[in-house]
């Protein structure tokens, strides 16, 4: 690892546990590069993470880190934003910790418009558990739970975010790291809810099961999958079908929630003297 | 020969593939095991492509200090 890095990261926990081309790795050095390139003081932010071997990323990120319950990243990390906002907050988070038992959180940390940077790993399956599918799994994908291709329909994360309130929305994948380290960075600087889906990959619970190859061909998938949205804006329909985009999908500031809680106090303060 | 352009962390490789699979100068291959090695130093091109995408950091590629 570059020296410049090393200092974000616990050096003495590795290798970590993630198994040999997770997407997890290349996800987490991309937040850790974002964090560096921002300039923000070490000692001020705090990483928040649920359950899922994407949610073991902090344990291996030199900062104050919180592990906590399956779903539950967003209720902790809110806690920690009200009771102390100078703090710069990361929600480290996978497809199940934050839409399937997580998803009431989500939805509603969103609508307050809370300053929080989420960084969801995106490997549409329940990765630790061996391969459940999830609310992020493709229709007719194959996982343990669904063994005759998944009946359901997935969430489209960022429409969903924007429509509960995210004021900043995103989303790279491990592939196009560059791309993710400046979205990460934008929602850095937003201040209020910064989602960003950042595309991942699983080769043992996921890729296996569907055939796709080893890790170099989910990557290989990503890069041909992914289309930027500033190219996509030039595109007749056909040409996006089975495609999503990336890049910077939304970005409307508004009043933030830990912001309105301490002017409301300041009112009811002065309101008793 | 150019100075050594890479340092690998070999304790950390977990033989993934994705480093060689993605390098554009060929400059690196997989041993028996699919770990890692120098094949061909003089044609990297320092563009880190293997570094960035290597999950599980094994990978510094060297550049000069500007
Ligand atoms: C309350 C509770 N329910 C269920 C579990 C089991 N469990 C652990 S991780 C996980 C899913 C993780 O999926 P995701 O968040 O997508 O992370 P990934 O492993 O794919 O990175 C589940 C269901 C748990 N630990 N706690
Ligand atoms: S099970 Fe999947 S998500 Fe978990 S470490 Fe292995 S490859 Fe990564
Ligand atoms: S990408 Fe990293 S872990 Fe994978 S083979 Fe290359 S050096 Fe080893
Ligand atoms: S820096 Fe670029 S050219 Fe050199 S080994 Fe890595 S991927 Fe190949
Ligand atoms: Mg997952």
């Amino acid at each position: 690892m570059r020296p410049e890095l090393q200092k974000l990261f616990r050096m003495d926990k590795l290798p970590h546990i993630w198994c040999p081309g997770c997407g997890h790795g290349i996800i987490t050095r991309a937040i850790a590069e974002a964090i560096n390139e921002s300039d923000l003081d070490l000692d001020k932010t705090v990483i928040v993470s649920g359950i899922g071997c994407s949610s073991r990323a902090p344990g291996y990120m030199h900062f104050d880190t919180l592990h906590t319950l399956h779903g539950r990243a967003l209720a902790f990390a809110t806690g920690v934003k009200l009771a102390n906002p100078e703090l710069n907050v990361f929600v480290l988070t996978g497809d199940g910790d934050a839409t399937a038992i997580g998803g009431n959180h989500f939805i509603h940390a969103a609508r307050r418009n809370i300053d929080l940077n989420i960084i969801l790993f995106n490997n549409n399956i329940y990765g630790m558990t061996g391969g459940q599918y999830s609310p992020l799994t493709p229709t007719g994908k194959i996982a343990s739970t669904s063994p005759y291709g998944n009946p359901e329909n997935n969430f489209d994360i960022p429409a969903l975010a924007i429509a509960a309130g995210a004021s900043y929305v995103a989303r790279g994948t491990a592939f196009h790291d560059k791309l993710l380290i400046d979205c990460i960075k934008e929602g850095i600087k937003n201040k209020g809810f910064s989602l960003i889906e950042a595309m991942s990959m699983c080769p043992t619970s996921y890729g296996r099961r569907n055939k796709m190859g080893n890790a170099a061909d989910m990557l290989n998938d990503l890069k041909t999958t992914a289309v930027n949205i500033n190219v996509a804006k030039k595109l007749p329909p056909e040409k996006l079908e089975g495609k999503f985009l990336i890049g910077k999908l939304h970005h409307k500031p508004y009043p933030e929630f830990t912001q309105e809680y301490d002017k409301l106090i300041a009112k009811l303060q002065k309101g008793a003297e | 020969m150019v100075e050594k352009p890479l340092d690998i962390d070999q304790k950390l490789c977990k033989g993934c593939g994705i480093c060689y699979t993605l390098c554009p100068k060929k400059a690196i291959k997989g041993d028996e095991k699919g770990k890692v090695v120098v094949d061909n130093p003089d044609l990297c091109s320092k563009c880190g492509i293997c570094e960035s995408h290597c999950p599980d950091y094994a990978i510094f590629v060297r550049r000069e200090k500007k």
